[in-house]
């Protein structure tokens, strides 16, 4: 089915946040921290236009839209709505109303209230691009639009040095994946021609019979594994909890983080069910989704928890993804919505803990449920949903990707026991931070403890109803989101059919109770488990996070240590650098493309003709052995001459007469000069330095003789020599045809020349005049007197 | 006929060359005097040599009447020998007046523009 064209409109609403960012930090300074309320009416207006696509999008109906944007390299904004979109779109507006609240009651008061909003709203309209993202290339901006308002965000408290360092860590993960999508976008662009998505997504195979399949797989892994914290590029995500927890909440569970996952579901249809694919990525999601967990029970910082399993939900997603299996691609579909809703519920009661509490460390929490009850209901709504359990979305997605999985003929057993044991260890997590700060003996806290503000309630309340909610009207849901976004991931129509009560003991339902059982289990002993994954993280010592570190330090150190080598303040080496690159430069290309020129026969030169060479040759050695002063430059006036005497030979008695005049004025100055300074003109280079750079002349001197060579012994093109000659007289009226040229036809060239003799002149006058008085010495390095200059020589 | 001339171009550039690595700013100098003869010879030869008939249209005609020297290079060339005459002095003079502020004529030695001790910026977050 082709795509509709519609209006504009929608392109405006994926506009609309950016216009927000301008406004926010006015109606910030206007409203304070009320500024909340208005602000939120923008992903609230936007959540409404996409409630729209709803309907007809679950009938497999798509629509795009686009505006030219550079449209002589086929770069459009362009926007393609289907099912996936849809639901990405709807979970990036709907959350996004409640973050942008909670920002309002988190950082109350805070000065830079209104520059946060800003960011927010920024990365909310990046997100928006780029699930809605048509066009590749407008894609891949609004995917690195997202980094930089990630580091923007990360870094928001950028006081803090673990900040700053985070911020710059997700930046170069991220960014650095970003890349590598780039790479595999222009890869797709040429192998294809096609930019627009929905184009490609029209012929599935068209990647896959390119012949570039690998690389483009390879690329665009790259990108999507750094974005989504898939091991090992994990690291970050648990660093970028620095940023305040509204961003946490929505950039670093529910939206950015997930933009790796929904790049791989987009190009399911077109990368996806290959041998490589259902080997790469149920395996590096499996082990993602592993450690994730096991990460995530060594912590006791509510935050940093929920990014582990954060982490932890991506690999599931990831692997899920990787079956390329109809009904595991629905528990995917599930999953991620589900995710969404009870993860960003969660970090926000984190955040309102550590808002009200004044600590979120759970050890030193404890017995909130009274000082806190809204807060605490949501959190155990939202930890159902986490968990597992009846009658929440999250046990809904649960069955049928056990369902999936179970059923999946390739690897379906060892998938289906890391989805066990993942899922066992995210219940254990949803009972800690659900139970623990709340149930047991009251705790003193660092601040006393009550209900934080509607404004900090609003959005977990929200979110875990809706997992109630979605899962009570779970066949709706799976008509309206589900199956369209399967729809999408299989490139056709298919349909969903949810319930939300197993209607038989099958496999799914015991695989459940084996992790709920498992989960139990682990709960009960989390701090024997939490002190074993201690001592083997302790035993091994390194990790990705450390390896950034090194990684950083190596290269501020490398290229110290590159620029101390390469600009060691010493002219000697920059000048020897030099010459070996021109060196290779002019030699390597001759001997790379077989351009050598071939053996020149003798040419047939008169005797004297051979004598001015010779008399040439002469004087140039006579510069290099000269020991004397006078013999230096008599030896250079003897090959200026020379130079002179050639022209003369090939007539062209003008260059001729001009090399007399300069070369006799340089001997003059020179000797002027040279008398001056009491210097020694011979050269004390010791041995090995002399061959050494004589070995760098030689190869210069040798590259441009090739070169030189292998020129004149290609035709030559005679037409501007021809077209000088035809007209010198007839439009010029001069008969010698360089001297016309000069003054006429490159007269403005010849007007350059004189201008630069004038200027070195008047420099050459300044150099003179200008002298600093002897009582007052220029600046020279103190701790470095010049030494004397017999010393320098040797 | 032009490959005698090609091949003592070479050997202007490598004693150019040879001479500019030297230590010693007089004899760098002399290096770069060299060199902007080689650099003329090489413009020169690119437009192919032709013995002894000067670019000159006779008297009497308007076109050169025989094959003439390639006009074109040799204007270029005439501009280039000016130009590297006066950044020649330029440079000698310079040299003149370095040597008479710092002492030396050691180009390893003249160091105000980067001292030994240059500090490194800060490195880290």
């Amino acid at each position: 089915m082709t795509p509709a064209l519609i209006d504009d409109t929608t392109l405006y609403a994926v506009l609309a946040p950016f216009a927000a960012a301008v406004v926010a930090p006015f109606a910030t300074r206007w409203l304070k921290h009320n500024a909340a309320w208005p602000l939120a009416l923008v992903p609230a207006l936007i959540f409404l236009h996409f409630t729209g696509f709803i309907g007809p999008v679950s009938h497999g109906e798509t629509f795009v839209a686009a505006k030219a944007w550079a449209p002589s390299y086929g770069v459009n904004f362009s926007i393609y709505i289907d099912g996936l979109s849809t639901l990405f779109a709807l979970l990036i507006s709907g959350i996004g109303t409640f973050i942008i609240l909670y920002a309002g009651g988190y950082l109350k008061g805070h000065p830079q209230q209104g520059r946060f909003f800003s960011f927010l709203f920024m990365f909310m309209g990046a997100m928006l691009g780029l699930v809605l993202g048509n066009n590749l290339i407008s894609l891949f901006i609004f995917w690195e639009l997202t980094s930089i308002t990630s580091f923007l965000l990360i870094g928001f408290d950028s006081l803090r040095a673990a900040s700053r360092r985070a911020a710059l860590q997700a930046l170069v993960v991220t960014g650095g994946g970003g890349l590598a999508l780039l790479a595999g976008f222009i890869l797709i662009i040429s192998a294809t021609g096609e930019i627009e998505m929905s184009v490609l997504l029209a012929s599935p195979d068209i990647i896959k019979d390119t012949g570039l399949y690998l690389p483009i797989f390879i690329l665009v892994l790259g990108g999507a594994f750094t974005k989504s914290a898939q091991f090992p590029f994990h690291f970050w995500l648990p660093n970028a909890m620095e940023a305040p927890t509204p961003v946490s909440a929505y950039l670093h569970s529910a939206t950015m983080v997930k933009a790796g996952v929904y790049l791989l579901m987009r190009m399911h249809p077109l990368l996806g069910d290959t041998t490589l694919w259902t080997t790469v990525l149920p395996l590096f999601g499996g082990v993602t989704l592993i450690i994730g967990t096991l990460l995530a029970v060594r912590q006791t910082d509510l935050k940093l928890m929920l990014a582990y399993t954060t982490v932890a939900s991506l690999g599931l997603l990831v692997m899920l993804t990787g079956t390329s299996h109809e009904k595991a691609l629905e528990g995917a579909v599930l999953y991620l919505l589900a995710h969404s809703l009870f993860k960003g519920a969660l970090f926000m009661v984190a955040g309102t803990i550590d808002h009200e509490a004044g600590t979120r460390d759970i050890t030193k929490l404890g017995g909130l449920r009274s000082a806190m009850p809204i807060t605490f209901a949501a959190a155990c709504l939202a930890a159902l949903s986490m968990a597992g359990l009846p009658p929440f979305i999250g046990f809904v997605a649960k069955e049928v990707l056990y369902y999936g999985t179970w059923g999946w003929l390739e690897l379906g057993i060892p998938v289906t026991i890391t989805a066990v044991v993942g899922n066992a260890l995210m219940l254990v997590i949803a009972a800690a931070v659900a139970i623990k700060p709340f149930m047991g003996p009251k705790v003193e806290t660092p601040k006393h403890a009550h209900e934080g503000p509607v404004l900090l309630f609003a959005g977990p309340v929200f979110l875990s109803v809706t997992g109630l909610g979605l899962a009570l009207i779970a066949h709706t849901t799976g008509e309206l989101f589900v199956g369209p976004t399967l729809s999408s991931l299989m490139g056709v129509q298919t349909e969903v059919d949810l319930h939300l009560w197993p209607t038989a003991i099958n496999a799914p339902l015991i695989l459940s109770l084996i992790t709920i059982g498992l989960g139990i289990v682990c709960f009960t002993q989390i701090d024997r488990l939490r002190a074993v994954v201690g001592s083997v993280l302790t035993s091994i010592g390194w990790g990705p996070d450390k390896g950034f570190d090194q990684a950083v330090a190596g290269i501020v150190a490398g290229s110290g240590r590159f620029t101390r080598f390469a600009q060691n303040g010493k002219m000697q080496t920059y000048m020897v650098l030099t010459f070996i690159f021109t060196g290779i430069a002019v030699l390597l290309p001759g001997f790379l493309t077989g351009g050598l020129p071939a053996m020149p026969s003798l040419p047939d030169y008169r005797f004297y003709e051979w004598g001015i060479l010779f008399i040439a040759a002469i004087g140039l050695f006579a510069v290099l052995v000269a020991d004397t002063r006078l013999t230096a430059i008599v030896s250079l006036g003897i090959q200026g001459f020379a130079v002179a005497l050639i022209f003369m030979m090939f007539g062209a008695p003008d260059l001729s007469f001009t090399q007399f005049m300069v070369e006799t004025l340089s001997v003059v100055i020179l000797a002027l000069v040279m008398t001056r300074l009491n210097l020694l003109p011979s050269d004390h280079r010791p041995k090995g330095a002399a061959i050494f750079t004589g070995i760098i002349a030689g190869a210069v001197g040798l590259g441009l003789t090739l070169t030189l060579l292998a020129i004149t012994q290609a035709p030559f093109d005679t037409r501007l020599s021809d077209f000088f000659a035809q007209y010198s007289r007839t439009i010029a009226h001069g008969r010698n045809i360089v001297n016309v040229i000069i003054v006429d036809f490159r007269g403005f060239d010849t007007l350059g020349e004189i201008a630069v003799v004038v200027l070195a002149g008047l420099c050459v006058l300044a150099l003179i005049r200008v002298r600093t008085r002897p009582d007052k010495p220029i600046e020279t390095p103190p701790t470095k007197p010049a030494k004397p200059i017999a010393e320098e020589a040797h | 006929m032009e490959s005698g001339v090609v091949i003592l171009i070479g050997l202007f550039f490598s004693v150019a060359v040879y001479l500019m690595l030297s230590k010693q700013l007089v004899r760098m100098l002399l290096g770069i005097a060299i060199l902007g003869n080689a650099v003329n010879m090489l413009i020169f030869t690119n437009g192919r040599l032709t013995r002894e008939v000067p670019p000159l249209i006779p008297e009497e005609l308007y076109t050169p009447a025989i094959q003439t020297a390639n006009p074109l290079p040799q204007a270029l060339v005439l501009t280039a020998i000016v130009i590297s005459f006066s950044f020649f002095a330029f440079l000698l003079v310079l040299a003149f007046r370095a040597y008479q502020e710092l002492g030396t004529d050691g180009v390893n030695t003249m160091r105000v523009a980067e001292p030994e001790d240059d500090q490194t910026p800060p490195q880290g977050y």
